[in-house]
């Protein structure tokens, strides 16, 4: 029993160290894949090839003034960042991250907790980290804050449910909420992938996690041309950062869930061993975030209710009852 | 386009092209048909591989655009009219004032002031020279009106300065002398255009 306890807590601060590091990183990634897109070269100075930009930009946001506004609630206003980042970690307790190894004799198994409704809890815990942005616009005592606050409502009301029903067809196939279990069905290569057998729920599932994580197409609720930066206005120094690392970490999260549930997960592709086949699946799913950054532009608010009610929910509704047809 | 297009500021004349909207649907039915149309069509993927395309093409063609400026930089126009160079004559290496204080008259800014004197031949010399570039507006009339390409207008652009009143002197622009085999006929703003010939009319003797 003390074995497990010291091995989760262990576990749980690497998880979040490394996690914490690499939406670091993750920033530093997404401004030289813009600036490549935009014919530019992006960050350069700070380092071999700005690499410690990241660095910088962390002693700037450890060091700047924190600023609370004068009309604000002032405790919510505090706590709110802290509900983004924390929500966002959490989520990650439930997903393995890679295939089991052996260190010093003592087998591993790289996921914090083995629950039997993993899928489930990281939905929920991602979808509890959107009362982040809707507390803080909501305390913040600011106009723009209060719209991003009102869109963090649309966005969430929206997309949970496209989110919730497009699983819900692989779940049924599988037959398990463990994110494991979802990764043991498709061990036998490639043609075992879900993808193959529920492309429109990954299609999906991949729409509903841009919205999940707040990114371009429907980034509407810290959208700068419009409101500023949402709920995000009056934040500065590093509560303003753990907006930023739960943003990231989110990221990274549903790059996971999506390449456990849909594209085979941690098994060995070939002669690829497991742990480089999740890497390098998360890697793309990460580009693919940025990629779609560059390129599309985003949707009004009214767009998104529209295009999750109205086109998305009904076709996740008929894969399911085909699914469910097909599967009897 | 060519100059006299765009140039031409009648607006309302030209013909132009009207970008065909088509009709904004009005049944449900055709909203669908219209959603559906604009979803098949891969009208976002074609957006996904321009900007794939423009990453790999200034990744690894060098099609990057930035300038990294203080290391690199642009190359400017020859009529660029930046920090004032006094030039010398290439054969004797003398300089090419000879003290006539038509730049210090046509200087709109007043920032040009020159003491001249006559030396031992008769012959004038410029005792003292100094352009403010605190007031100077790089308007480019000394260099014009200068009828021996003595001061010009080079391309040292970086011009800040801690002070509001920034004076050179006639030594701090003078062509140095150990570089003057380096100093080619001019070509710059102040020197006659390379065509100038074409462009003189003789003058009729007739009057």
């Amino acid at each position: 029993m003390d074995a497990l306890i010291i091995e989760t807590v262990v576990k749980a601060i690497v998880v979040l160290l490394v996690i914490s590091a690499l939406a670091g990183f993750g920033t530093y990634l997404e401004r030289k894949v813009l600036a490549f897109m935009q014919r530019r070269l992006g960050p350069m100075h700070v380092g071999p090839f700005g690499l410690l930009q990241i660095l910088a930009d962390g002693i700037k946001l450890f060091t700047k003034e924190d600023i609370v506004p004068q009309h604000a609630n002032r405790l919510i206003f505090m706590v709110a960042p802290a509900i983004t980042a924390a929500t966002a970690f959490i989520a990650l307790a439930a997903v393995p991250l890679f295939p089991e190894f052996t260190l010093f004799g003592y087998t591993i198994r790289p996921i914090v907790a083995d629950l039997n409704v993993g899928i489930l809890f990281v939905l929920g815990a991602m979808a509890s980290g959107l009362y982040g942005p809707l507390l803080a616009g909501m305390a913040q005592a600011n106009k723009w804050g209060i719209i991003g606050s009102a869109r963090t409502a649309i966005l969430f009301l929206s997309y949970e449910v496209v989110t919730g029903l497009s699983i819900l067809a692989p779940i049924m196939i599988v037959g398990s909420l463990s994110l494991i279990d979802f990764n043991n069905a498709q061990a036998g290569g490639i043609g075992d992938w879900m993808v193959w057998q529920q492309p429109v729920a990954f299609v999906l599932f991949l729409i509903a996690g841009f919205a999940e994580t707040n990114r371009t197409p429907f980034d509407l609720l810290e959208h700068e041309a419009e409101v500023i930066s949402g709920y995000a206005t009056e934040y500065s120094g590093m509560r303003w950062g753990m907006f930023f690392i739960g943003e990231y970490a989110n990221m990274i999260t549903i790059s996971f869930v999506a390449s456990l549930v849909f594209v085979g997960g941690f098994n060995p592709i070939g002669f690829i061993p497991g742990f480089l086949a999740i890497i390098l699946k998360v890697s793309f799913f990460f580009f693919l975030m940025l990629w779609v950054r560059a390129s599309w532009p985003h949707v009004r608010p009214d767009q998104l209710m529209w295009l999750c009610w109205k086109v998305l929910m009904p076709i996740t509704i008929v894969n399911i009852l085909i699914t469910g047809i097909v599967l009897l | 386009m060519s100059l006299e297009k765009f140039k031409d500021r009648n607006i309302g004349n030209q013909n132009y092209t009207l970008i065909g909207h088509e009709a904004f649907p009005q049944t449900g039915g055709e909203k669908f048909e219209r959603v559906m149309k604009r979803m098949l069509k891969g009208e976002l993927f074609v957006g996904l591989w321009v900007t794939l395309r423009t990453m790999f093409q200034a990744l690894f063609k060098g099609e990057m655009h930035t300038t990294k400026y203080p290391f690199e930089k642009l190359p400017i126009s020859p009529r660029y009219r930046a920090i004032h160079e006094m030039l010398r004559l290439l054969e004797s290496g003398h300089y090419r004032c000879i003290g006539c204080g038509l730049c210090e008259q046509i200087c709109i800014s007043d920032c040009i002031r020159m003491d001249t004197r006559y030396d031992e031949n008769q012959r004038k010399e410029v005792s003292e020279y100094t352009i403010n570039f605190g007031r100077c507006i790089f308007c480019g009339y000394c260099a014009e009106v200068c009828p021996e390409l003595a001061i010009v207008h080079g391309s040292r652009y970086e011009t800040s300065s801690e002070q509001r009143a920034s004076f050179s002197l006639f030594e701090d622009m003078l062509t140095p002398i150990d570089t003057l085999k380096h100093q080619k006929e001019y070509p710059g703003f102040g020197a006659v255009s390379p065509n100038a010939d074409e462009n003189i009319k003789k003058t009729p003797l007739a009057y």
